[in-house]
């Protein structure tokens, strides 16, 4: 773009400040400008760095440049959504330098579940021109009577990361919310921000509600980022996840550079490399900590800290994924293998956050399976060769979900709700008839038993031109309920961790704590806790003063391998030339595994069978990934049991799954076991005795609202009883199996499931190409999945086995040389 | 597999089945405790959640089962019966009926429970607040004072028992099995647990108590000391 069209379409005092920082005006800034001043909708792609947010807000502030400031006003103009609250409060931050320095005469503000009550209502009276905000605070804002008027002058929403929720249940909330807005603001532009993706047309139709024309802009690459691997004093462990052999490199990484940035995989990883930082740091270098369960203070002052630039380096989880910007980081640390090669960009992008210079990263490789991992990601990030996900089918929980929330704000009349509805990409398929069956779940229940006439949670309105009325939330009940429980997040229910009587350091799940006695030990906020016990709804602990923690394993966050960079693992192990450059011990276990069996390919399974103690063990290198790999595992000791095999249990890495049985198959037996049936009869009956039904029916449940949130700490102020989710799913199902609500349950387990079509495409592609061989003993490859072994464990059906193992070890351990036990039986 | 497990209990034999109901083959008699009838209507009414209506015909279908497996002679439901007193009018007619059938065949009694101090009229059989048979008296919540030598079957508490076993935990219904107390756990639907390692429970039965978890396929005997509490507990009153 030349300069005559770059000063007509920028105004000269935004040219002047751009001048004045020293900034030239980016063009895909301007092409947003333009595009937006056109009344377009608009996706704009750009790598982390690109001034992508500035570019979001610019038509915003240019329009709002010559506001009155006095004006009355009733509505916003602008709303920013974020899938973070932290990014939320960054970008408020970020967006007062502009406002500031060009004297604009522009309100913006924040608005999250952390917003007090007080601050919440003067925003409702007195709307700022800009608002950011996250999906759950919209839709909150959508159920209050006067959304209306609120968003009726809406003219612009911006919509940040918006690869990061377009596949998701809570991006789906969004687009309902956004579908919502096209209605009440027709001449609203909905402009999306994503990292580079590898199907923008798929994330830009999140941004098209009627006949709006909408462009994919794209922002310059930046550099090619400077990715290696740190691999300290060539020693790379067997097998863990932790990688905490490498704590003292990464410390001296961080003290050779300005600021660090320390991606972990999970919570528990996180505290364990933080303390572990901590030990060696005789320089007393500001090292923080960041992650989804510490406090929400704590975890804001880290961020403060880090803008400032304050700290040295900040060990964090996803949590910090996502667009903060601090512009100083020069180096970005991926501890354990990335699993995929879009988050390790997305990452790798939070480093250097200028465009032409290269960011830097190291990866490092917790045991010598995520070297080859490390290896392949690498030249997938370099090439640029993306993750790719299927999209999401509707989600009819967070439909019944948006009704009932529009129910609270007003009359909904279902024909007119249907069309907005459908506007929405994602819902476009939504058939009448469930649309139908939903909104009569949200009315009374929508069972074939008509028990609850009586308590309707919609009522009818009076009709009204000869139509029939509308449908309102019956009573103030059920708005209330549906304000507790907006959103789609449902986590295991969460105990707040106190030292003493003091305050709260942050949140764990409560089966964690279920397994802990008093005295026990365990990482959390970076501080080694003992715990006391629970009192009322907290964790209460002290400080210890040593010994081993034990550890919090959290389940979440652990992503499992993408099919792109197992594929890319393979190609490294059978091509030797591939490994001429890995660490000297991985170069070594190869070998071994070649001299003791063989190195598995790309085109064919390897399988090992081997007998150890007094167990029959089968060791199958399918690369598919933990998730896959855990469906398996399933379905796979099913079909040994029914082969005889007896088989005792298995544990699934993302490379590798192994059983232990008594007996062990032939050729013949495994070429069966493995057959594509397997993904019939057997997964369908496995899913309807595993836990994974039960639990999607809980998450389901909860976000449709049959059943409550858990609000830790006031079950017992509100008198509310946390219904056992499970026995309603087993009434509801014996009772009435097509029920939407189960409808939407098996579709939640189908995606939850989606590795199932990987395994499908896997065991195609092995029929007829498995190696079985057989072996008398453990080979190199196998020792890694072999020590993670005991941590899982055959599904539900084996709950019996189990229980009276434990009963007999029990029983044993209590009675041993004690007679007149049987008496009582 | 069998489905029960047998009992030596004060100079009686009794069965405890895995549907959560005990048979005295001796006195041809069947005891199941909380039905909680209408937990779910109950829900509707006071909270506005509207839960699959199909709890009590689940509830009667198993009684139903258990009637006509065990052929007793004498069926005693141990108290909450209903989950509220309203509960007997919002029964659904056809459920209402199929009780009536089995009060009309066998000898039924409604003991007195909290939830429902009277016995619900239209529904047939009797009401009692208590029932003592040879060594053992059949009631809803413990008495403090133990008549000697006796035994004492009790509903009112749901318990439940925390298993852990190599990294996974079951959290099941169960009969809690002291010397002098049998506590019977929640037969209903609907009904909620309360751990047995809670004081509620661990105060009514002695140390060498036992637990019998209600497992998929059979019963599973746990000593009382064996199993965990639970990590976060509501209190008591909130969980029938």
């Amino acid at each position: 773009m030349d300069l005559i069209a770059t000063t007509s379409l920028l105004p000269p005092r935004f040219a002047a400040w751009f001048h004045g920082r020293g900034w030239q005006v980016h063009d895909h800034q301007l092409a947003v400008l333009s595009a937006v001043q056109a009344g377009r909708s608009l996706l704009l792609i750009a790598p982390t760095g690109g001034g992508k947010t500035l570019a979001g807000f610019l038509p915003s502030l240019v329009e709002l440049a010559d506001a009155d400031p006095k004006a009355k006003r009733t509505g916003i103009h602008t709303l920013y959504i974020s899938p973070l609250k932290a990014l939320t409060v960054d970008v408020a931050r970020n967006l007062e330098t502009p406002i500031a320095e060009m004297g604009l005469p522009i309100e913006s503000e924040t608005r999250t579940g952390d917003t007090p009550q007080n601050r919440r209502q003067r925003q409702r009276k007195h709307p700022p021109h800009i608002l950011l905000t996250t999906p759950e605070s919209l839709a909150l804002l959508l159920s209050y009577s006067e959304a209306p008027e609120y968003f009726a002058s809406l003219k612009t929403v911006i919509i940040d990361e918006l690869h990061a929720i377009a596949d998701t249940k809570r991006g789906q909330l969004l687009t309902l919310g956004l579908a919502r807005l096209a209605r009440l603001a027709p001449q609203c532009r909905f402009l999306g921000l994503s990292a580079t993706v590898a199907a923008p047309e798929r994330v830009a139709q999140h941004l098209n509600y009627g006949a709006r024309p909408l462009d994919i802009i794209r922002g310059r690459d930046g550099a090619q980022p400077e990715i290696g691997i740190l691999i300290p004093e060539a020693r790379v462990p067997w097998s863990g996840r932790m990688a905490l052999h490498a704590v003292p490199a990464i410390y001296d990484e961080i003290k050779r550079h300005k600021t660090t940035l320390v991606f972990v995989n999970t919570r528990a990883q996180a505290e364990l490399v933080f303390q572990g930082l901590w030990r060696l740091n005789d320089d007393n270098l500001a090292i923080g900590l960041h992650h989804g369960s510490l406090a929400v203070e704590q975890r804001r002052k880290i961020e403060a800290a880090m803008a400032r630039g304050a700290l040295r380096a900040v060990v964090a989880t996803s949590s910090l994924d996502l667009g903060i910007d601090w512009g100083d980081i020069d180096l970005v640390i991926q501890v354990g293998a990335p699993k995929g090669a879009s988050r390790l960009l997305q990452r790798i992008g939070r480093a250097n956050h200028r465009l032409d210079e290269p960011s830097r990263a190291l990866l490092v490789p917790a045991n010598r399976f995520e070297v080859l991992e490390c290896k392949a990601a690498i030249e997938a990030a370099l090439e640029k060769d993306l993750d790719e996900y299927p999209p999401r089918p509707y989600c009819l929980d967070v439909l019944a979900q948006h009704i009932l929330c529009l129910a609270c704000a007003g009359s909904v009349d279902p024909d007119a709700l249907y069309l907005e509805v459908t506007s929405a990409a994602a819902y476009a398929a939504l058939p009448r008839e469930e649309f139908d069956r939903v909104f009569a779940f949200v009315r009374d229940g929508g069972y074939a038993l008509k028990a609850y006439d009586r308590w309707k949670r919609l009522r009818q309105m009076p009709p009204e031109n000869g139509k029939p009325g509308g449908w309102r939330a019956a009573n103030m009940t059920v708005v209330r309920q549906y304000r507790m429980n907006v959103g789609t997040i449902v986590e295991a229910p969460m105990l707040k961790v106190r030292l003493g009587r003091g305050q709260a350091l942050g949140e764990v799940e409560e089966w964690f704590v279920q397994g802990l006695l008093p005295g026990d030990t365990f990482m959390f906020a970076g501080r080694l806790l003992r715990f006391e016990g629970i009192r009322e709804m907290s964790v209460v602990c002290s400080l210890a003063k040593s010994g081993e923690p034990k550890v919090p394993v959290y389940g979440g966050g652990r992503l499992p391998l993408t099919s792109g960079l197992a594929d890319r693992v393979r190609a490294i192990l059978e091509d030797r030339r591939q490994q001429t450059d890995l660490p000297h011990d991985v170069q070594e276990w190869l070998r071994l595994q070649r001299w003791r069996s063989v190195v598995p390919t790309r085109s064919r399974l390897l399988i090992e069978s081997f007998p150890r103690g007094n167990k029959e063990f089968l060791v199958a290198y399918c690369f598919e990934g933990r998730i896959a790999h855990q469906t398996l595992g399933m379905l796979l000791t099913r079909r040994m049991e029914r082969a005889g095999l007896k088989p005792l249990g298995f544990v699934a890495t993302d490379y590798v799954l192994a059983t232990w049985a008594l007996g062990a198959p032939t050729q013949e037996q495994v070429e069966r076991l493995l057959a594509e049936d397997m993904l019939g009869d057997d997964l369908e009956e496995w899913l309807e005795d595993s836990s994974m039904l039960r639990r999607s029916f809980r998450n389901v449940a909860v976000i449709a609202g049959l059943i409550e949130r858990r609000h830790p700490g006031e079950e017992k102020n509100r008198r509310q009883i946390t219904f056992n989710a499970d026995l309603i799913y087993d009434v509801l199902r014996k009772h009435e199996p097509d029920h939407i609500l189960l409808r939407a349950t098996r579709q939640d387990a189908a995606w939850n499931l989606a590795d199932v079509q990987r395994l499908g495409d896997f065991l195609k592609r092995v029929r007829g190409r498995i190696d079985l061989r057989r072996l008398d003993r453990v080979t190199p490859l196998a020792v890694p999945v072999l020590v993670t072994l005991g941590s899982e464990q055959v599904g539900n059906e084996a709950m019996d086995a189990l229980l009276e193992q434990a009963a007999a070890d029990l029983i044993a351990e209590a009675t041993s040389g004690e007679p007149g036990q049987e008496a009582m039986l | 597999m069998s489905r029960t497990i047998n009992v030596s209990w004060h100079g009686t034999s009794l069965q405890l089945d895995l549907e959560g109901a005990l048979y005295w083959p001796e006195e041809r008699l069947l005891v199941a405790a909380d039905l909680h009838l209408e937990k779910g209507t109950s829900f509707a009414r006071s909270a506005g959640r509207l839960l699959p209506p199909y709890d009590s015909a689940q509830t009667v279908a198993r009684l139903e089962r258990l009637v006509a497996q065990y052929r007793p002679l004498r069926v005693v439901a141990l108290g909450d019966s209903f989950h509220d007193r309203a509960g007997p009018a919002r029964l659904d007619g056809a459920v209402a009926e199929r009780i009536r059938a089995l009060s009309d065949r066998v000898d039924w009694i409604w003991i007195h429970g909290n939830h429902d101090p009277l016995p619900p009229k239209q529904l047939g059989g009797r009401g009692a607040v208590e029932i003592a048979i040879g060594p053992l008296v059949f009631r809803h919540d413990a008495h403090r004072e133990q008549p000697a030598g006796g035994g004492e079957v009790i509903g009112h508490y749901h318990p439940v028992a925390s298993v852990s076993t190599r990294g996974r935990s079951f959290r099941r219904r169960c009969f809690a099995i002291g010397r002098d107390r049998l506590l019977l756990p929640a037969f209903g639907a609907y009904a909620g647990g309360l751990n047995v390692r809670e004081a509620a429970i661990r105060s009514l039965l002695d140390s060498a108590a036992r637990v019998a978890l209600l497992g998929r396929d059979r019963l599973h005997l746990f000593p009382l000391a064996a199993v965990l509490p639970d990590a976060t507990l509501p209190p008591f009153e909130l969980l029938r």
